[in-house]
């Protein structure tokens, strides 16, 4: 035990650990409120919550699993990317090499794959969850909306990530998505009153979003952008913007 | 400057807290783990589909969009592809953008209640049920040629002929639709004129405006399915 203490000591009492970790674990409020306040990451959180905010029947922890779940598409995402190249060509070789070269790669895909769904499921019933203790009713209107936007964004990561295995599955799916673009009104070729924009189908908003009249590389091109920059970009600046605001917004809202 | 915020009067908020750190952030770490470990096993045992090679000149049948848009794919049999496409989605986006702004009454803010809120729970949950269902119906029970199938029946090619579609004449159309947004409006504001009241003309219109769509694309879905009604309007500039 004496031995124990010591190498404790060793390892702590210096300058190398204190200049890394700036409070003692012995259990004490002013830790317990230094481990929150003197961590980056963990001071996302105050320092103290009220109780029911903690429970896990009032939250059901869906936002904070949503959030989980996006860090965790984002790490297997990121490894997806080694072995995947988006180009015609190649794109659909690459999904069968993840699938039965690449060690782990089938459990790597499938990963990433459930991620997804399981996060707009959790997404949906977190939406849920604020609807049902009306959570959305002031001061926290604008942190409905924030959320409804990052709804919307999290079905259109799970949508561009569907074209990239270039499988017949993720094909049509998209297809069959896109062409709706065509009938918008107004700004889709076959959509109402378009004439009157004179759209036609290589200048419509279709031929925007797929860079072309057909499914073909520059869609690919773009699903593959969209889906691993510039739609978690987005999405990851507005939950800082969600995050900051259930701060803001006086914490997680409950009885008064 | 002014500073533009909402005037909240001083409340008592009784001093509840705890800790966050272990009370908080232990549940969070322990659900973190969890959903990881449930997601890995899942991933170990249930493989991701994979087809074959994409080829754009044989399209899959059914060709169906990821589950969570096949609400909307269905919705393309009752109505044309720019309402059930574009416009529906965006309704019910900027509808649910709508609801804080929309809803003023201040109880039930914070903590789970249906007495005091019975209104707006019963219309979002019929939404959120709705919206499922269509996916639901979407994703199991349309075969090929997005034909119905019960879950027990077998999907097949040779399914009978739907019966013809017809559309309902103009005026008649017409009549139908204003006559349902005239009364959808009227009515309930003349027999609960405290909740027109509470809400004012405009929170009324849109709120009342928003839950008779659903409500009628609904209908139209029942029309169409009983009888078997093509357009309730049919222009020749637009259809619905
Ligand atoms: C990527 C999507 C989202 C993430 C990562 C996310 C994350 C979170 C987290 C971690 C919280 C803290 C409380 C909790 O866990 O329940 C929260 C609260 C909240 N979220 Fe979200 N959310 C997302 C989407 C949404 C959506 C779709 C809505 C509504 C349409 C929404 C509305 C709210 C509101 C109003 C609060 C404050 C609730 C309260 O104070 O009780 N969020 N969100």
């Amino acid at each position: 035990m004496k031995l124990l203490q010591q190498l404790i000591k060793l390892i702590t009492d210096n300058e190398i650990w204190r200049s890394v970790f700036r409070h003692g674990y012995s259990d004490t409020p002013r830790n317990r409120v230094l481990q929150i306040i003197s961590n980056i990451w963990l001071h996302l959180h105050p320092a103290k919550v009220r109780e029911h905010g903690t429970k896990i029947r009032f939250t059901w922890c869906m936002g904070g699993i949503t959030f989980f779940i996006f860090l965790f598409e984002t790490i297997t995402g990121i490894l997806l990317m080694f072995y995947y190249v988006p180009d015609v060509n190649r794109a659909y070789a690459d999904i069968v090499d993840l699938m039965y070269v690449v060690p782990f790669g089938r459990f790597l895909r499938n990963s990433h794959r459930w991620g997804a769904h399981a996060m707009v499921i959790t997404v949906s019933i977190h939406m849920l969850r604020v609807f049902l203790t009306g959570s959305y009713k002031p001061p926290r209107q604008f942190n409905w909306v924030v959320g409804v936007v990052l709804l919307v964004l999290t079905f259109l990561l799970s949508f561009t990530g569907y074209l990239l295995p270039w499988d017949q599955l993720g094909y049509w799916a998209i297809t069959v998505g896109t062409n709706m673009a065509r009938a918008t009104p107004l700004l889709g070729h076959e959509g109402p009153f378009s004439y009157i924009l004179g759209m036609k189908a290589n200048n419509d908003v279709r031929f925007a979003l797929l860079g072309g009249t057909m499914i073909d590389a520059p869609a690919l091109l773009r699903a593959y952008v969209w889906h691993c920059v510039g739609i978690p970009v987005i999405a990851a600046a507005l939950m800082m913007v969600h995050f900051w605001r259930v701060r803001k917004d006086g914490g997680i809202s409950g009885p008064l | 400057m002014e500073v533009r915020q909402e005037k909240r009067g001083v409340v008592e908020v009784k001093d509840d807290k705890v800790f966050t750190w272990p009370t908080l952030v232990a549940k969070e770490f322990l659900a973190a783990i969890f959903v990881t470990v449930g997601l890995l096993v899942y991933s170990y045992f249930t493989d991701a589909p994979l087809r074959e090679l994409s080829n754009p000149g044989q399209a899959e049948n059914p060709a169906k969009a990821p589950w969570y848009f096949l609400g909307l794919q269905e919705a393309l049999v009752y109505f044309d592809p720019w309402f059930a496409g574009v416009v529906l989605p965006s309704i019910i986006v900027v509808g649910l953008i709508m609801i804080p702004y929309l809803d003023n009454n201040p109880k039930g803010n914070g903590y789970y209640c249906y007495k005091e809120r019975k209104f707006s729970i019963t219309v979002f949950m019929a939404g959120y049920v709705l919206w499922y269902i269509l996916i639901y119906i979407g994703t199991a029970l349309r075969g090929p040629f997005w034909a119905f199938f019960w879950p027990w029946e077998k999907w097949t090619h040779d399914f009978p002929t739907p019966p013809p579609l017809h559309s309902l004449p103009l005026p008649l159309g017409v009549i139908l639709v204003c006559g349902f947004y005239f009364l959808g409006m009227t009515i309930p504001a003349l027999v609960k004129k405290d909740f027109f009241q509470k809400l004012g003309v405009i929170r009324y219109a849109l709120t009342m405006g928003l839950l008779l769509t659903m409500i009628a694309t609904v209908i139209k879905m029942v029309f169409r399915l009983a009888f078997n009604v093509k357009y309730i309007i049919a222009t020749p500039w637009i259809n619905i």
